[in-house]
């Protein structure tokens, strides 16, 4: 049988061929003895990126501080389909306070293990985008500008899925949600200056900043364990699909993800000390409407009485992402 | 129960004066309880301090409304605020100026009260010698112990010392010793009068 | 040792005392010179181990403290007015995880109009958070308190609040005795957290709990609130034992035993109240005080039984429930028949209680002239010209400003 070389982007992942690496280089999750930090049986629905980003983000954590680890965790999708009374699905130190403290809490954790003698145990806070880029957000720039020893994790599914998707500070331009229905002459969401914590992050040059997506899980186990290298406050933002509330297919999460990554609507990058160290570069460039279209929140934009005009100001925003980030080679 | 109030402004030192006194009557083995009125408690804003000094544990909380002593740091305030509120003739009452009453426009206000318990000193112009900064509070203080006889010169200088360090604390003890002697010197003039 | 002290300086040399291991700050009059103590006692090396964190709001110093508690650590702050209303979602967030916090609130009004001076307005809008809430009537009482709040609050494994009036307590210098290190040590054990943050035991912290549960734990929130009505005197007790001093407990009676008019208020009032009973019964009439130490939980045994047999109960309050009025009457009113009890609405916003006031008053109780609800030296022409500004025409303006114009100066006044 002739040899079919198989090309990464088809299977979108480093995870491929795994299983031929030295056990040493194998991804955390291939791993025998992985934490499982959010263990099965939980209530997150089917093709959750979030479920499935906070899997891998907090074993990667896990397996960067020896097991040392405690995590803070703001009111919102993940903590309420993880701990339905009297279950939980954590196997880690897991402590849920309210929905804008989150950051504050684990500055708390750390100042406490840190009184105690304890700074061998790593702190992680998580919260969604609403947690973070909204009501969390005055927290989330304190815990930043005393550069506290956390690492904060923000699970960005655009919206507020938990309360029944509505829209948040990181819900994107013409994106349809509950509170902004596509209905009227500029159906969906404003399109207003965006609020990009990532590059807030970056402004607080606290020392690591990156992004990551769940389409490319070996990246945020490695940009997770990078993370652990550092001291002070850390900040990653993660791109995680919602099939409810982004009207995919559960069977889509990673391809959505992967196709937001792949149009330069989302810039997957590393910055430390306020500075961008490395990009993702986009292996194969797509236009913006194949992301689009496979979303119900942008059905509007399409058919019959869709709007182009909007569809091509979306697409701006990725090519002004590409030249900004450099995302393409050679562009 | 000595019940003293302190007016002046903003920076002069009128709610640090009301804690010294009182650190000083407890250095004598009193109970003395001192607090501000705080109003917009801006530089330059009026300002209202109060000290009790009791043989016993002093539990009212209420502003001094009937003052045994009135102290005044600045007497731009005299035609401003109350300052003589629930003052009566037999009262202490001690004026920062190089003026006299008659010319501060009160000689009519004071007309009934006790010479002896009426003065001004220049604790301005001493705070700028000993100090180098106007800040008359300390000087007040050591007028008003002089004047009163409820504190010593001793416990005031102890106050102050206990309060700050280095050259502000000799400075201020400097003014004070100063405003006690200056206060000592008028009484005896004021004898010898009476006398003559 | 004894010393004439700031209220703040001895509240804060007593938390130092105590070893808290997380200490939060943010600014807020007439709170602020607590934890400025504090920051000198942390960065001298005084406190030690103890992190000192500078956060960006109340709810954040509150958020700071519960991670800190959750990981077993004793933690510390202080706060006010506006500030204690910015972290009222992570104050009875950190009573229901129930992590012994203290907390220390300088007791001052609750705007707008905005205003800095003491009343009890902020602490009483959390009387229902689940925390225990101890009122200092001295600054010794207050520094005392905080010792025995973190004994309480590690016992029962829930935040204490310490409430003392701002600016009259806080700015205060009076004499106030601080314990050695070692008394304190000896009084106050480590703190030995029910639950905690560890790896080597992974526990989840602040799970949803639906209908089949949550009146259960909150029963159980109350359970342990009535278990403080046992623990509260019994710590006092061991206290004055340690110490050789009456600090604490639930409450503090004066010359009640044959009072035939009690009144009952709680904080720093009650030395001005002590004075003016005191000269009244020198002209003979039965009048007696009952301090309430412990507002939660409410002591309704022993109001009942300081109350006794009295005729007249007048609640001071500095603090109104707008539209009913009395907010401890509602509690005394549960110990004793309703009937017997007056209210007084009085040192709002920092307006004076004086002596006179109070004579004028108790003078019109004793007469049987007083009425359910009174305000203490309301000021019955500044409302009425209002009144009439507003029923003149639509656009009557800002009512602050306009009662403001029509005071004149109020920097000429004392007291």
């Amino acid at each position: 049988m002739p040899l079919q070389p198989i090309k990464f982007y088809q299977t979108g992942s480093f995870v491929v061929g795994n299983r031929l690496l030295d056990p040493d280089e194998r991804a955390v999750q291939a791993r025998i003895d992985r934490t499982n930090s959010l263990n099965c049986g939980h209530r997150a629905c089917q093709g959750c990126g979030e479920a499935l980003g906070a899997r891998y983000a907090l074993d990667a954590a896990m397996r960067a501080t020896g097991n040392q680890m405690v995590a803070v965790n703001a009111t919102g999708c993940l903590e309420v389909f993880s701990t339905p009374y009297p279950e939980t699905s954590w196997r880690i130190p897991w402590l849920h306070s309210l929905f804008g403290n989150a950051p504050a809490v684990a500055t708390g954790v750390a100042a406490g293990l840190k009184a105690k003698g304890r700074s061998d145990v790593r702190v992680v806070g998580q919260g969604g985008d609403g947690g973070t880029v909204d009501i969390g957000f005055g927290c989330l720039s304190g815990m930043f500008e005393r550069n506290d020893d956390v690492l904060f994790i923000c699970y960005d599914n655009e919206a507020y899925m938990n309360t029944g998707v509505q829209r948040s500070g990181a819900t994107p331009p013409a994106a349809r949600t509950t509170t902004t229905p596509a209905i009227g002459p500029e159906p969906g969401n404003v399109f207003g200056q965006g609020k990009n914590v990532p590059a807030i992050a970056m402004a607080h040059e606290i020392p690591y900043v990156a992004t990551a997506t769940v389409a490319d899980l070996r990246d945020l186990e490695y940009k997770v364990t990078r993370a652990m290298d550092f001291r002070g406050a850390r900040y990653l933002h993660v791109l995680v699909p919602c099939p409810l509330g982004w009207g995919s297919a559960s069977g889509d999460t990673i391809r959505i993800a992967r196709l937001a990554k792949e149009s330069g609507l989302f810039p997957v990058f590393e910055a430390e000390g306020g500075e961008v160290t490395d990009v993702s570069k986009i292996r194969r460039r797509v236009p913006v409407e194949d992301y689009l279209r496979l979303q119900t929140r942008y059905a509007h934009l399409f058919g019959e009485h869709g709007h182009p005009g909007t569809v091509a100001r979306i697409q701006a925003v990725a090519d002004r992402n590409i030249r900004r980030f450099g995302l393409v080679e050679g562009e | 129960m000595f019940e003293v109030r302190v007016h002046g402004r903003g920076g002069q030192g009128v709610v640090t004066a009301a804690e010294l006194l009182s650190v000083a009557a407890f250095l004598e083995g009193r109970h003395a309880q001192a607090f501000p009125s705080f109003g917009s408690e801006r530089t330059g804003a009026p300002v209202v301090a109060f000290c009790r000094i009791d043989d016993h544990a002093i539990r009212s909380r209420e502003p001094v409304v009937r003052p045994d002593a009135v102290i005044i740091q600045d007497v731009t305030l005299l035609h401003q605020v109350h300052v003589f509120e629930g003052l009566r003739p037999e009262g202490y009452l001690l004026v920062n100026s190089t003026r006299g009453f008659d010319e501060l426009g009160i000689g009519e206000f004071v007309r009934d009260f006790r010479r002896d318990r009426l003065l001004v000193v220049p604790a301005t112009e001493l705070a700028r010698q000993h100090v180098g900064r106007p800040v008359p509070n300390a000087a007040l203080l050591g007028g008003f112990a002089a004047l009163s006889g409820r504190v010593s010169l001793e416990s005031v200088t102890t106050a102050i010392g206990q309060r700050f360090a280095g050259r502000v604390a000799a400075g201020n003890i400097a003014a004070a010793t100063a405003a006690y002697e200056f206060v000592r010197a008028e009484q005896e003039e004021m004898r010898n009068a009476q006398a003559g | 040792m004894l010393r004439q002290v700031e209220g703040s300086r001895a509240v804060a040399d007593a938390v130092a005392l105590c070893r808290p291991e997380v200490v939060c700050a943010y600014p807020i009059s007439p709170q602020t010179h607590i934890v400025e103590a504090l920051a000198a006692h942390v960065k001298s090396g005084r406190l030690s181990p103890c992190e000192f964190v500078t956060v960006e709001s109340e709810f954040a110093a509150m958020s700071v403290a519960i991670g800190a508690s959750a990981v077993g650590a004793r933690a510390y702050t202080a706060t006010a007015s506006q500030g204690l209303l910015y972290m009222a979602e992570a104050v009875y967030n950190a009573s229901g995880l129930g992590l012994p916090i203290v907390m220390t609130v300088a007791n001052r009004a609750i705007g707008a109009p905005i205003n800095i001076w003491n009343d009890h307005s902020d602490s009483m809008s959390q009387r229902d958070s689940g925390w225990i809430q101890l009122y200092a009537e001295t600054n010794q009482e207050a520094a005392d308190l905080h010792v025995q709040a973190f004994r309480i609050a590690e016992e029962l494994s829930l935040p204490v609040m310490v409430c003392m009036d701002g600016f009259i307590l806080t700015h205060a210098w009076e004499q106030v005795d601080t314990p050695s290190q070692e008394e304190v040590d000896a009084f106050l054990p480590a703190y030995e957290p029910r639950q905690v943050l560890d790896p080597a035991d992974p526990v989840s912290i602040g799970a949803m709990v639906g209908p089949e549960a949550f009146t259960e734990v909150r029963y159980l929130a109350h359970a342990r609130q009535m278990q403080a009505l046992e623990l509260i005197p019994d710590v006092a007790s061991r206290f004055a034992e340690a110490f050789g001093r009456n600090s604490g407990g639930l409450v503090h009676p004066y010359r009640t035993d044959d009072a035939e008019t009690i009144v009952i208020a709680l904080g720093s009032v009650l030395g001005t109240i002590k004075d003016t009973v005191d000269e009244m019964r020198r002209d003979g009439v039965r009048m007696g005080v009952l301090g309430i130490t412990s507002f939660r939980p409410f002591p309704l045994d022993a109001v009942r039984t300081a109350v006794g047999e009295a005729r007249h109960v007048v609640v001071l309050e500095k603090a109104l429930a707008v539209g009913i009025g009395g907010i401890v009457t509602a509690n005394v009113r549960m110990a004793v028949t309703p009937e017997r009890v007056s209210t007084v609405i009085a040192g709002l916003g920092g307006r004076a209680i004086t002596k006179a006031s109070l004579h004028r008053m108790l003078a019109d109780a004793i007469a049987g002239r007083l009425e359910p609800l009174t305000f203490l030296d309301l000021n019955h022409e500044l409302i009425g010209n209002e009144l009439a500004r507003m029923a003149a025409g639509r656009r009557s303006g800002p009512m602050a400003e306009n009662l403001l114009r029509d005071l004149g100066a109020v920097a000429s006044r004392i007291g």
